[in-house]
C-alpha cells in the first residue's frame, strides 16, 4: 500500500472531532481506538512471532490496574507490613502500569518460551486467570467485585505550566490517537529492523533461524516484553477514561475480541489490527439499533468466521494484492529492469575473477 | 586448483563423538580434524552418520559421548544459535530457505550476526540504525552477487528454481560470516553447469579465508575440490586422507560397492 497511507490516515482521524460531536459516536471510536492499541500489541506476538497469547487481557488489565491504583493513592498490608502510597499523577501511573506490564511480558517469556506453541497458550490463559483472582480477592488493595471507582482522568502538564485535566470526549480521543499513531510508528520501526526480522524469521522456519544466529528467547521474550507494555499501555488508558474497573476487565472476552481484531484485519501487517479495530470497534454503532449486545457477539463470531473463510490471510493482505495487482506491469518491469542490470554486474563481476 | 594448505591448528576438531538414537548406533565413534583454511569432505553411503555428524558439530544434537572443540573451545552444551554466534554456520541437506519471504529479505536474515543495533536506537529511528541498515542492504547485495542469485532478489525465496534455492540456503548461511562453513550435500539436484559454477563460488570462498566442512555424493567434485576426505561408513570413520589416498583404499571401495566386494 502506499506509503503515505498511514499519514493521511492519521490527518483524517485527527479530524473527525472537527465535524463529530455526537459523545456517543467519539466514546465509541475512544474504546475503539483503545482496543486497537491492545490488537497492535497483540499483534507483534501472534502476526510478527507466530506465538498466541489468550491470556492477553492480562496485560491490560495489569496496566489499568498499576495506572488506577497509583493515580488513586493506596494502603495495603503486605506480609504485616503497611505499604501506603500516595496519588501519583495519572501520566505517571500510565508509564508504570506499562512498565509493570512489561516486566509481566518479561515473566511469562522466560517462562513459557522454553516450550513454544500450545504450551505457550496454556501459559498465557493460566496467568490471566490468576491475575484475574487476584484482582478479585485481594479486596484490601482492589475493592475486589466492588470495583474501584473514581480513576481519575489523565492530566496533561507539569508543576509548572498547570495541569489540564482530559474530562471530555474529544480530548481523550486525541490522546488515544497520539499514542496509536505512537505505537504504530514503534512497531513499524521495530518489524522492520534487524529484531523484527528475527522475529519473522523465527516465526517462518525456527531451524534455519537459529542456524544463522538468531536467539529463540532473545526475540520472543523482548516481543513479549514490547506486547505487554504496549497492551498495558492501552489498559492504563481504558482506567482513566472509564474511571472505574473491576475484575471483569480480566474476562476472556477481551482477549477474543483482540485475537479477532488481529486475525481480520491480518497478522503480521502493521495496519491489520487498525483496520480490525475500526471494524469491530465501530460495529456496535451500526447494529446496536437493531440488536442486543448478546446478539452482537454471535454476529461478531460469525463476521470473524467469514472473513477468515474469504480472506484467510485477514482484510489487509488482501487490499495489498489488489494494489499490487492494480499496476502488475510496471511493478514488473520496474523489478526486471533492475534485476537484469544486477545481472550483469554481476556477470561482470565474474568476468574480472 | 585447491589453495594452498597451510598447516596450522585445527579449527574444529571432533572427539569421540558416538550418537544413539534409542538402539541405533548412528555415529559410533568419530574423531577427526579440521584445521584452518582447509577443505576436508566427509562422505560415506546413505545413512552413514553425516547429516547426523553436522548436526552435532553444531548444536542442533546433543552427542551421547564425546565433545565437539572449536578453535580449542568445547561446543557442549551450547545453543545452534551460539555455535552459530562463534562462526560455526551449516547449511541443511534437505533444502531449506524462508519460502515466503523474498530472496533479499532471507539474506537480510542470515546477515544478523553482523548488527547489534540498540533497541532504543532502532525504536527512535536515530541516524546511526538507519545507516547501520543501509550497510546491511549493502552487503546483503555483496552476497547475493557472490552467489549469483541477485536477478532474483526480489522473488519469494520458494518460488525459485530447486538450484537457485540450493544457493540461497549457502547465501544465508554465508550472511552468517562464517568462519567454517559446513555445506550438507550442496550440489544435490543441480546440474552439471550448476555444479561446475558452485565448485566456483567454493573456491572463492576460500580464497576469503573460509575453513569449509562438505557432505556430498558427487565424487567427481570431491575428489576436484578437496584437500583431505574424511570416509564415514555405519557410524565409523574407516578413512581420512588426501583424495587420491581415498581412491585407492580397500576399505572404502568395499564400502560403495557393497561388503560382497571384501570377500571377492
Ligand atoms: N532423529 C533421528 N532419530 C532416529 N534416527 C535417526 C535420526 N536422525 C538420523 N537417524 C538415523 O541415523 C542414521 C544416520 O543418519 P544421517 O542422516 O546422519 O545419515 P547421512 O549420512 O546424512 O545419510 P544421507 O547420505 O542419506 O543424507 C540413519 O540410520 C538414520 O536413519
Ligand atoms: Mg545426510
Amino acid at each position: 500500500m502506499n506509503r503515505y497511507f498511514p499519514l493521511v490516515a492519521l490527518v483524517f482521524f485527527a479530524a473527525v472531532p472537527l465535524w463529530l460531536q455526537d459523545q456517543y459516536y467519539l466514546h465509541t471510536l475512544v474504546v475503539a481506538g483503545i482496543f486497537m492499541l491492545a490488537a497492535m500489541s497483540l499483534n507483534l506476538l501472534l502476526g510478527y512471532t507466530g506465538q498466541l497469547s489468550l491470556g492477553h487481557v492480562a496485560f491490560f488489565g495489569i496496566g489499568a490496574y498499576v495506572s488506577a491504583l497509583t493515580s488513586l493513592g493506596f494502603d495495603v498490608t503486605v506480609f504485616g507490613r503497611q505499604i501506603s502510597v500516595e496519588p501519583w499523577p495519572p501520566f505517571l501511573g500510565l508509564l508504570l502500569g506499562m512498565a509493570t506490564a512489561g516486566l509481566c511480558g518479561y515473566l511469562i517469556g522466560k517462562l513459557a518460551f522454553r516450550v513454544r506453541g500450545a504450551y505457550f497458550v496454556i501459559v498465557t490463559i493460566s496467568f490471566a486467570e490468576v491475575v484475574r483472582l487476584v484482582a478479585l480477592n485481594w479486596v484490601d488493595l482492589t475493592n475486589g467485585p466492588l470495583a474501584l471507582p473514581g480513576i481519575p482522568p489523565l492530566t496533561l502538564g507539569f508543576e509548572w505550566t498547570g495541569y489540564v485535566t482530559l474530562w471530555g470526549k474529544a480530548e481523550n480521543y486525541y490522546v488515544v490517537l497520539v499514542f496509536i499513531a505512537l505505537a504504530y510508528l514503534l512497531m513499524k520501526r521495530l518489524v522492520q529492523s534487524p529484531y523484527g526480522r528475527a522475529m519473522i524469521a523465527l516465526r517462518e522456519n525456527e531451524t534455519l533461524a537459529v542456524s544463522v544466529g538468531v536467539s529463540v528467547t532473545k526475540y520472543l521474550v523482548l516481543a513479549a516484553v514490547v506486547s505487554g507494555a504496549v497492551a498495558g499501555l492501552a489498559g492504563g488508558l481504558y482506567a482513566h477514561y472509564i474511571q472505574i474497573i473491576d475484575p471483569m476487565i480480566f474476562m476472556f472476552l477481551n482477549t477474543v475480541t483482540m485475537v479477532i481484531i488481529v486475525i481480520t484485519g491480518g497478522k503480521g501487517t502493521l495496519a491489520g489490527p487498525v483496520v480490525g479495530g475500526l471494524i469491530f470497534g465501530l460495529a456496535p454503532v451500526f447494529l446496536r439499533n437493531y440488536v442486543g449486545p448478546e446478539v452482537q457477539w454471535i454476529l461478531y463470531g460469525c463476521l470473524m468466521i467469514l472473513i477468515v473463510f474469504i480472506l484467510p490471510q485477514g482484510i489487509v493482505p488482501e487490499i495489498e494484492r489488489w494494489f499490487n495487482r492494480a499496476k502488475p506491469d510496471r511493478r514488473n518491469d520496474a523489478a526486471g529492469q533492475e534485476g537484469s542490470s544486477v545481472l550483469a554486474l554481476a556477470r561482470s563481476g565474474r568476468a574480472n575473477h | 586448483m585447491n589453495a594452498q594448505v597451510q598447516v596450522s591448528a585445527p579449527i574444529l576438531a571432533v572427539e569421540h563423538v558416538a550418537v544413539h538414537f534409542g538402539g541405533l548406533i548412528a555415529i559410533s565413534d568419530m574423531s577427526f580434524e579440521v584445521r584452518e583454511g582447509e577443505l576436508v569432505s566427509l562422505i560415506g553411503p546413505n545413512g552413514a552418520g553425516k547429516t547426523t555428524a553436522f548436526n552435532v558439530i553444531t548444536g542442533f544434537q546433543k552427542p551421547t559421548k564425546g565433545r565437539v572443540l572449536f578453535r580449542g573451545n568445547a561446543l557442549s552444551g551450547l545453543k545452534p544459535h551460539e555455535v552459530a554466534g562463534l562462526g560455526l554456520v551449516r547449511t541443511f541437506q534437505r533444502t531449506s530457505v524462508f519460502d515466503k519471504i523474498s530472496v533479499f529479505e532471507n539474506v537480510l536474515i542470515g546477515l544478523h550476526r553482523r548488527t547489534a543495533p540498540s533497541l532504543l536506537g532502532t525504536l527512535l529511528g536515530l541516524p546511526r540504525e538507519r545507516k547501520a541498515e543501509e550497510e546491511l542492504r549493502e552487503q546483503a547485495w555483496e552476497i547475493l552477487r557472490l552467489v549469483g542469485i541477485a536477478h532474483e532478489a526480489d522473488e519469494p525465496g520458494g518460488s525459485l528454481p530447486y538450484g537457485d534455492q540450493r544457493l540461497l540456503g549457502v547465501a544465508l548461511a554465508l550472511a552468517a560470516e562464517p568462519q567454517a562453513l559446513l555445506l550438507d550435500e550442496p550440489v544435490s539436484g543441480m546440474n552439471a553447469s550448476e555444479t561446475a559454477r558452485f565448485v566456483e563460488l567454493l573456491n572463492r570462498l576460500r580464497a576469503k579465508g573460509i575453513t569449509i566442512l562438505l557432505v556430498e555424493h558427487d565424487m567427481p567434485m570431491v575428489m576436484g575440490i578437496s584437500d583431505r576426505i574424511v570416509v564415514l561408513n555405519y557410524g565409523r570413520i574407516i578413512a581420512n586422507g588426501s583424495p587420491s589416498m581415498i581412491q585407492n583404499d580397500p576399505d572404502v571401495i568395499a564400502a560403495y560397492l557393497g561388503g560382497g566386494v571384501k570377500h571377492a
